[in-house]
């Protein structure tokens, strides 16, 4: 982008002292409100409102936090997958869910905070995750329903993301979403080898499908006129749509989709309208999603204190690969994250994170 | 109850050995999911776990049906050594575990890359992937070997009590043309150069157990084998001759 070095300039960060804090700070608002009002991207070191970092830390941590709980649900049936080849599938889409993870721990770090510090923040119950994941696998099918819908919705919630106005996330999104649309084809396909099996593997998935949808609907946060944060992350362009307009557009993807599965979606209020040209839909009930929010959800104490449990039980392993790094590290202290030296991934080029600010590094160092 | 079919019996003792290896060591590996003590291990154990899935269905296809002989075999039809098999522990008791698999397999792999047998293209591919393998855990005994008081301990007892299922690795296996004896003096060589280099202790005592019936390459299995697929296999077998 031709403007993007000159506004540069104005928008990095001075690495000497300020002449008048008002003054420059003044001028930084403008040169930031001008980047994102011409669909500019914010960078690391370019200057940005507190809010907006602040926001930014939550959203990247809330959905880094998601994908590793995220694991949890869906590596319940690793070790039950009923045909090699779904055990693989399985293996590897928990796997990226890893590597999604730490993409966005990545892209969090860009602004000034650490992976450890927003762990803790998940441990002790300070920041969330996503509220799906409250819920239990309770048969094979689900690990499909998880897919289609589950990655379904986080695909519309998520392909507006590569598109957001801080550069770090925008590019993690992209990553991320090439793999949640092989997730969802993969759970599509699960179900519909389940829809045309044996009665028995019908009922499952139909099941599945029945106790999964309302909750997929709710991924999409609270109605408009209910949700706090989303008109100033509308004006930064963090946020590009609604929740109620992402919701409206994931039930006109998948109401036709479970018809060609052979399924049915559990509301008899679903139909086409003509006039608005979308899908009507029966209301959702939010009592249930503010309770399982508040922690009374049937899995929310079991992922957490798993999390906890791996995190606890791993501590001596990760005080280990410090104390051996700072041994053998010359020039300083052995840093923790040198514990993915050599173990990060050998094919999967996701494993770690290493690119998310990458563009940023070299165009300024 | 069916029984699956083996066909083509030459390559089958083989064939099942190295697939049941995999196999099981993989399903094994696909525990940690989610329990892993650093994000970068859930990404390094799956990937790992993903390769060894990938090579045992290769080498349980050349002799049947993959899900047949996965799914439907008694724990006594099963040919994996006894070491894939020992339940994770913790991550000292994993990484000892593919510390001595992967240093095997990946010298069973070279020298059958080498030759021109019926497992040659087999094992040019997945020797790749066995030196990562070998690397990752020569990295972590490393670490843990030489990294705290407590990592050292632990990696310590760990490579202890692990030693007494190495000694059938080196057990001939039908069908395969190699040098046993070179194979496990090049084994004990660089076991022991790892070891060192990671401020460890060569265990003592016996490499293989007292019972004379032999081991997992006979279908003699350890006790936590039958509950692990007790588990891997329950859902399968709830549905006979369903398609997933
Ligand atoms: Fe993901
Ligand atoms: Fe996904």
């Amino acid at each position: 982008m031709a403007t993007a070095a000159a506004h540069e300039t104005a928008r990095s960060q001075p690495s000497g002292a300020p002449e008048s804090a008002d003054d420059s700070t003044a001028e930084f608002q403008r040169a930031f409100d001008a980047a994102v009002a011409a669909d500019e991207r914010i960078e690391p070191r370019d200057w940005m409102p507190d809010g907006y970092r602040a926001t930014l830390i939550r959203q990247i941590a809330q959905h880094a936090h998601s994908e590793i709980i995220g694991m949890q649900p869906e590596a319940n049936w690793i070790t039950r997958a009923p045909s090699l080849r779904r055990k693989a599938i399985l293996m590897a889409k928990v796997q990226d869910e890893a590597g999604h993870g730490l993409y966005l721990y990545s892209a969090a770090e860009t602004l000034g905070t650490s992976r450890d510090e927003l762990l803790d923040k998940l441990h002790s119950g300070r920041q969330k995750y996503s509220s799906i994941f409250n819920y239990p696998t309770l048969t094979w099918a689900d690990v499909g329903a998880i897919g289609w819908l589950v990655d379904g919705a986080a695909i519309t919630n998520q392909v507006p993301l590569c598109r957001c106005s801080y550069g770090p996330y925008a590019r993690a999104m992209v990553r991320i979403c090439k793999e949640e649309s092989f997730h969802q084809r993969q759970g599509y396909e699960l179900l519909l080898a389940l829809s045309k099996g044996t009665p028995e593997q019908h009922e499952m998935a139909q099941d599945a499908v029945n106790r999964w949808w309302w909750p997929s609907l709710m991924m999409f946060g609270p109605p408009d006129d209910e949700s706090q944060h989303s008109a100033q992350s509308m004006a930064w362009k963090i946020k590009r749509h609604s929740n109620d307009e992402l919701r409206q557009r994931f039930v006109d993807i998948c109401v036709p989709q479970a018809e060609s599965l052979g399924l049915t979606l559990p509301d008899p209020d679903l139909k086409w309208n003509e006039e608005r040209g979308h899908y009507d839909f029966g209301p959702i009930d939010w009592s249930e999603f503010w309770e399982v929010l508040k922690g009374n959800g049937p899995c929310n104490e079991q992922r957490l204190s798993r999390r906890r449990r791996a995190h606890e039980e791993g501590a001596w392993v990760r005080e280990a690969a410090a104390a051996y790094a700072a041994k053998h590290t010359t020039g300083g202290p052995g840093r923790q994250s040198d514990v993915d030296g050599t173990t990060g991934a050998h094919h999967a080029a996701n494993a770690n994170g290493e690119n998310v600010n990458g563009e940023t590094g070299a165009k300024r160092a | 109850m069916t029984t699956p079919t083996v066909k083509d019996t030459a390559l089958a003792p083989a064939a099942l050995a190295l697939g049941d290896d995999a196999l099981v060591l993989s399903h094994r590996l696909g525990e940690w999911a989610g329990n892993a003590p650093v994000l970068e291990e859930e990404v390094a154990l799956a990937n790992i776990a993903l390769d060894l899935l990938g090579q045992a269905r290769m080498l349980l296809s050349m002799v049947g049906d993959e899900d047949e002989l996965a799914f439907l075999r008694e724990e006594r039809a099963f040919r994996n050594l006894q070491l894939v098999e020992q339940p994770n522990g913790d991550f000292a008791h994993t990484i000892a575990r593919q510390l001595y698999f992967s240093v095997y397999q990946h010298l069973l792999h070279t020298q059958l890359a080498d030759g021109d047998g019926p497992f040659a293209a087999l094992a040019a591919k997945a020797v790749k992937e066995t030196a990562y393998h070998r690397d990752h855990a020569e990295q972590w005994t490393l670490r843990l070997g030489d990294g705290t008081e407590v990592s050292h301990d632990r990696m310590q007892q760990a490579a202890n009590a692990l030693w007494r299922y190495t000694g059938e690795m080196f057990q001939p296996v039908e069908g395969l043309d190699i040098d046993w004896t070179a194979l496990q003096t090049a084994w004990l060589e660089q076991i022991e150069d790892v070891l060192r280099r990671a401020t460890l202790s060569v265990p003592e005592g016996p490499r293989t157990g007292a019972w004379s019936a032999g081991a997992g390459r006979q279908g003699l299995h350890t006790e936590p084998f039958g509950r692990m697929l007790a588990e891997m296999q329950h859902l399968h077998r709830s549905h006979p001759g369903a398609s997933w």
